[in-house]
């Protein structure tokens, strides 16, 4: 396959980004879109030119790392995936294909495709955690869970942090993914202690970090690697309504 | 911060707000398709103009309308506020933004379509309620026969100068019932009449179903009310009645006056 690549080139944090073409020939469909852009990177290298900079680690889809807006899509066209799973295969020969760093003002450029999303850290370290020694591991069904509920709860832990609902949002809202530390939390007996608490303080953050408003649009859900549901958000605004006005922890 | 100043002023307590006052303003909807729907009689505009004595005469009915005043501006001035945090949320915009790929354009474009909605509130309320208010209108007197309440004389008492007392009584000599009433319906009839203005109705109808086919069930989801019971409901009602029902019956109206009266 060959392709022409319109990439976003930012030299750091504070300097003005602009699109730059390459050629990729020679491309394997079975190649993932990562390789690609290692093969992309060693030419570059041997021509003397800076390596495009992007995120990645596990590229098995689990570590959240990698993040590219390809042809205006967060982890590219298909669904339920990150953008390492991501094949050639997926294009077409001889297709333009623009990639641009996931955009939000909360997710600050760092190097050409790679963004800062600490922002997202900062909220878990909010209230996204059990604050209580979990001890070793317990007799079977000493705690009963429903078997739905442990489900729905694994679900929505199965987020990887890695962004995609920020960057497909209209918005750049990232409700989706604080509902999502919300809920595995709030779901489960461990969680309950700090469970009103958790909510506001993590809702609390994320307007902090000037991250936008959700306008329930379902754009995150379908970008999402991780399918995590719509649901969750309407779990979180339930969990922050009943803690702010109904259930406030103080002492009468 | 007080708790509850704090509650609203977050990002899920603004959206609150917007899900409250828009909820509000579909169930005034319904009751006003239902109200207006007297527009369609063929009796000179006397039930229609009786209703509009009642609608701002009643009480507590004057108190839901200045709510309902209410709403539509805490509705708008929050929509814009939300609109301008989420612009700032993201500075530098996408080269290339495929949105249809993942939401449905009517959920992308709530703030055009609302817009359209305001423009339309501000022509619609300064044409027939501030006019009703304020605007001199004239009256109409309406004689009902009691034998056969089909037989109604109609006479326009222009205005002169000070304002007539609604009236509704029976006249025994003649045997008819009497209804003196301030005349809406005849300047509804009038601007019914005017193309431009029945272009902008149904324009704005359209928009309206739109909006609501997003917003209608957008609501329910800021709440928190999300469970596979009625999710199908809130679906259908925001779909069907809210969507399609609602916007054609308003649309309607202006068409029925331009075309057929």
């Amino acid at each position: 396959m060959n392709l022409t690549l319109k990439v976003w080139r930012q030299q750091n944090t504070d300097t003005k980004g602009k699109f730059v073409t390459y050629k990729a020939d020679h491309v394997s469909p079975d190649m993932s879109f990562l390789e690609m852009l290692d093969v992309v990177n060693e030419d570059l290298v041997k021509s003397g030119d800076e390596p495009i900079g992007f995120d990645h680690d596990c590229r098995e889809g689990i570590c959240g790392s990698c993040a590219l807006y390809i042809n205006g899509r967060a982890h590219g066209p298909k669904q339920g995936i990150a953008t390492c799973q991501l094949h050639m295969r997926s294009f077409y020969d001889g297709e333009t294909i623009v990639i641009e760093p996931f955009r939000a003002a909360s997710f600050p450029v760092i190097k050409d495709l790679s963004t800062n999303r600490s922002a997202l850290d900062r909220i878990q370290q909010a209230g996204g955690y059990v604050s209580i020694n979990t001890g070793g591991v317990p007799d079977a069904n000493t705690i009963p869970v429903p078997k739905v509920i442990s489900d729905e709860a694994f679900n929505s832990a199965t987020c990887i942090q890695c962004g995609a609902c920020v960057a497909a949002c209209k918005n750049a809202s990232a409700m989706l993914f604080v509902s999502a530390k919300v809920s595995q939390l709030a779901l489960l007996p461990q969680g309950q202690p700090e469970r009103y608490r958790r909510v506001q303080a993590m809702v609390a953050q994320m307007d902090a970090e000037g991250f936008g408003n959700c306008t329930n649009t379902g754009a995150c859900e379908a970008e999402c690697p991780k399918e995590i549901s719509l649901t969750n958000i309407a779990r979180m605004n339930r969990e922050y309504f009943t803690a702010k006005l109904f259930k406030e922890e103080e002492i009468h | 911060m007080s708790n509850f100043a704090q509650t609203f002023s977050s990002s899920l307590g603004k959206k609150l707000i917007m899900s409250l006052t828009g909820l509000f303003m579909c169930t005034f909807l319904v009751i006003h398709l239902i109200g207006n729907l007297q527009l369609f009689k063929d009796d000179g505009g006397q039930a229609f103009n009786s209703y509009a004595y009642f609608m701002t005469h009643f009480p507590p009915i004057k108190v839901i309308s200045y709510l309902l005043y209410t709403s539509i501006i805490v509705h708008a001035i929050y929509a814009l506020v939300l609109t301008i945090n989420n612009k700032k949320a993201r500075p530098i915009g996408y080269a290339v933004f495929n949105g249809s790929a993942n939401s449905p354009w009517t959920s992308r474009n709530m703030g055009i379509l609302g817009t359209i909605l305001l423009i339309f509130l501000v022509v619609h309320m300064s044409n027939f309620w501030a006019q009703y208010h304020w605007g001199n209108l004239p009256y109409a007197r309406y004689e009902i026969s009691l034998q056969n309440p089909q037989d109604i004389k109609v006479t326009s008492i222009p205005f002169e100068g000070k304002e007539l007392a609604h009236a509704d009584y029976v006249d025994a000599r003649s045997g008819t019932q009497v209804i003196i009433a301030k005349n809406l319906y005849k300047i509804v009839n009038e601007s019914f009449k005017q193309w431009w203005y029945v272009t902008l109705y149904v324009i704005s109808m359209a928009a309206l179903s739109f909006h609501l086919i997003h917003g209608f069930r957008s609501a329910f989801q800021t709440i928190g009310w999300d469970h596979k019971k009625y999710i199908p409901l809130i679906r259908f009602l925001g779909v069907w009645v809210f969507g399609v029902l609602i916007p054609i019956g308003f649309a309607a109206m202006p068409l029925y006056f331009f075309f057929f009266k």
